[in-house]
């Protein structure tokens, strides 16, 4: 379970920016690629295990699972998408049918919110919850996509669903999720502050989950110092998350404090996430690496184009807008990832590309939202007040 | 329980993908009968599919590689499919190397593959790593005659067809069609003819005297009739020429239209054919449309498709007219009324297109005489 959080970067070689010419390598010992991990280990035994298992019996659904399961820890843990393609493979056979079993269901709304086709996740999801309400993960899962969709009563009556079935700092964190998006940070702050001190046995990684959470809580009342203390608490316990690394890059980037950034990212360059924050933090402290860095991202974007993807919206919007100096593109691309993605950061970059683009009535949907949901963030606050001055 | 906790803190970061998923890029050139190709497999994939790493290190080495070139070879060609016109057309390795993607080290398999004849349709399947993985995506570039198409496979969609002819066809007419608005804009003899018989439209011939056009209708009817016949004349000689019914020495031709332009020229000088400019137009027209197929015939003409580039250069030399009309006419008739239009750009320009075609004429006429020496 502990690398379900860790996208270990494994991978050691550089990745070439610019896309050289197939060549022959001169020697036998090249080292052309690096495994995320060691075929030998304990790890790639496993896998291996479960894929002759599954092979030795293709219709076998608890196989099927096992191995699905196995892949999709390894797409959390390694960021690598390639192994939810494999987990999708692996239970086709079911996932084709008409009436799927309940197992089925769960996994393939895990699988479909990955690449964020949230609508059919969730009807999984309520189809599986029909069938065995007293599955915790089921309600789990239903109140984080609701949440990214900005489904706040969804998200709400799922945590009251999961509370009778999980602990009660795990139920404290998923209502707090919810009420630190809907104006109660500050009580969603306090409760979710206390049950945390109740329960120092908690295992570390649901400490960085709740540290992440409270830090961004804190942010939304103004409390910078107390939100930087929980960001290196998170960042202290010694777990490697490239959320809480991206959620505190940010946090120093808004801060005009860039340099900090560079060191602590330097090695993450395969996460386009981590990425596009070190190119931020390198442009804005005019650090050399930043155009490297910057042509490895158009790389990266123009390779998911290619291929049809669109996962990385929000991103891709930012390094229009800040790296690219091309608003109205940034302003295409983040009005298209809002109506995907509706977190506070997608929220957000909408409302700066709106606002570089001069084109008010495009931030329309993100000043909706703030208002449905009463969000407060000053720094939000202060961006809708300027679209609302350039709007006149 | 565990679970649960686990996939709520997952939430968190599952938007924080470090990579693309897999993909395969395949290349294919189609030349006739022959056909090459370029497909780059990601060295992670071949690892997942039939193993790499022989010693378990967690790096894929060069040699590793190299000591599966054969099994990654048969591997990939039992899951791609090539048919021109139903027939297969099998493929053969024509070599092995590597190239980088922003994913990482990618297998480079170079091949090729022999249809028995050139197709006029190609079906490619596509099946590769399909079975284990559902998201992976075969990005094809096809590239036949100049143009590339670029599509996907994907499990859904694993099977795709192209007809040749089809595919290129709007590109081929379009690009035909370009060269013909070229070649009217560098010709000058055609469009110093064209303008040679456009210079008078906007006046009136009475008792030896050029009057300007009372309403820019008629002007327009004069040049829409010249235009049309010229048009209509040169289309059937360019046709004619293109598709090998008629061929006249070149040299006859080019010094034709030079003459052509010089007695279109004179005719403003000392009129002999006044209002009936667009048989001038049309008769001439003819011999021009022969200068324009000997420019098609050195673009060189799709065999698949020769209507098609004929009508497309046509329509090139039609819409490269009409902007010289476009431009020309308003301005014309403007400045009809005056001195200026009548003794400058009537009478001066008339001599002076006169003169310059003389000399094409002359130089025509000598290069046919030291070529034939």
């Amino acid at each position: 379970m502990r690398r379900l959080l860790i996208p270990v970067l494994v991978f050691g070689c550089a990745v070439r920016v610019a896309q050289a010419a197939p060549y022959t390598p001169q020697s036998d010992d090249a080292v052309l690629e690096r495994l995320p991990f060691k075929a030998s280990a304990a790890e790639g035994r496993e896998l291996r295990q479960l894929r002759r298992a599954l092979a030795g019996q293709p219709q076998n659904l608890e196989r099927a699972l096992a191995l699905a399961r196995r892949y999709f820890d390894l797409a959390g843990a390694e960021g690598d998408p390639r192994y939810v393609g494999y987990a999708e493979a692996a239970i086709r056979p079911w996932s084709q049918g008409a009436e799927p079993p309940t197992e089925i269901l769960v996994m393939r709304a895990l699988l479909r919110q990955y690449r964020h086709e949230f609508d059919a996740a969730l009807a999984d999801l309520a189809r599986a919850a029909e069938r065995d309400p007293g599955n915790g993960e089921i309600w789990s899962w239903r109140s984080a996509i609701a949440l990214v969709q900005a489904d706040y009563a969804g998200a709400r009556a799922a945590c009251d669903k999961l509370a009778p079935l999980a602990s009660t700092l795990l139920a404290t964190a998923c209502s707090a999720a919810v009420d630190g998006l809907t104006g109660k940070s500050a009580q969603a702050y306090a409760e979710l502050s206390a049950a945390l001190a109740r329960r120092p046995d908690a295992d570390a990684e649901l400490k960085l989950w709740i540290q992440t959470r409270l830090a961004e809580m804190a942010l939304r009342q103004g409390r910078d110092e107390l939100a930087e203390r929980h960001f290196k608490a998170g960042l202290a316990l010694g777990v490697t998350d490239g959320f809480i690394l991206a959620a505190y890059a940010d946090f120093l980037l808004d801060h005009g404090r860039p340099a900090e950034v560079v060191p602590m990212l330097r090695g993450w360059e395969r996460s386009d996430i981590l990425l596009l924050r070190l190119a931020l933090a390198e442009q804005a402290a005019r650090l050399p690496g930043a155009a490297a860095h910057i042509a490895m991202l158009k790389q990266r974007f123009d390779a998911s184009a290619l291929r049809g993807d669109k996962l990385h919206l929000q991103e891709e919007a930012r390094f229009h807008l800040y790296l690219l100096g091309d608003a109205p593109g940034a302003l295409r691309l983040a009005a298209e990832n809002y109506r995907v993605q509706r977190e506070p950061r997608d929220a957000r970059i909408l409302l700066e590309a709106a606002l570089a683009a001069k084109d008010y009535a495009a931030a329309q949907p993100a000043l909706d939202w703030m208002r449905r949901s009463g969000y407060e963030d000053p720094a939000y606050a202060r961006l809708a007040r300027e679209l609302q001055a350039g709007a006149k | 329980m565990s679970r649960a906790l686990a996939l709520l803190l997952l939430i968190a970061s599952f938007t924080a993908q470090a990579h693309k998923p897999s993909d395969s890029y395949l290349r294919l050139n189609i030349d006739g009968a022959q056909v090459s190709g370029q497909w780059d497999i990601a060295l992670r994939d071949l690892e997942q599919a039939i193993g790499l790493d022989a010693n378990g290190d967690g790096d894929i080495t060069w040699g590793e590689l190299r000591a599966h070139h054969a099994d990654i070879a048969a591997y990939a060609f039992a899951r791609l499919s090539l048919k021109g016109d139903a027939n297969d057309c099998p493929l053969r390795v024509t070599g092995h190397q590597v190239d980088h993607h922003s994913d990482g080290a990618y297998a480079v398999l170079r091949f090729a593959a022999d249809c028995a004849a050139a197709p006029a349709a190609i079906e490619i399947g596509y099946q590769l790593f399909f079975d284990f993985d559902a998201q992976h995506k075969g990005l094809l570039n096809l590239e036949y005659q100049g143009r590339i198409q670029s599509l996907v496979f994907t499990p859904e969609r694993s099977k795709q067809r192209f007809v040749l002819g089809e595919m290129s066809a709007l590109r081929q007419f379009l690009s035909y069609g370009r060269e013909g608005v070229w070649h009217i804009w560098i010709g000058y003899d055609h469009i110093l003819f064209l303008l040679s018989l456009l210079l008078p439209a906007v006046l009136l011939r009475q008792r030896r005297q050029w009057l300007p056009v009372a309403r820019f209708g008629d002007a327009f009817w004069d040049v829409f009739k010249i235009v049309t016949s010229f048009t209509v004349a040169h289309s059937i000689t360019l046709s004619l020429a293109a598709l090998g019914a008629i061929s006249l020495p070149s040299r006859l031709v080019e010094s034709a239209i030079a003459a052509s332009v010089v007695l279109a020229a004179l005719n403003n000088l000392a009129p002999v054919v006044g209002g009936r400019r667009w048989v001038v137009a049309f008769a001439f027209g003819l011999i021009h449309g022969f200068g324009f197929a000997s420019v098609l015939a050195e673009l060189g003409l799709p065999r698949d498709a020769l209507v098609l580039a004929l009508v497309g250069f046509n329509v090139g030399v039609e819409a490269g007219q009409l902007a010289i009309v476009a431009a020309f006419l308003p301005l014309a008739y403007v400045i009809r009324a005056s001195w200026f239009y009548r003794r400058v750009v009537l009478f001066g320009g008339s001599v002076a297109i006169a003169a310059v075609a003389l000399v094409w004429l002359l130089e025509r006429a000598l290069n046919l005489k030291l070529i034939s020496a």
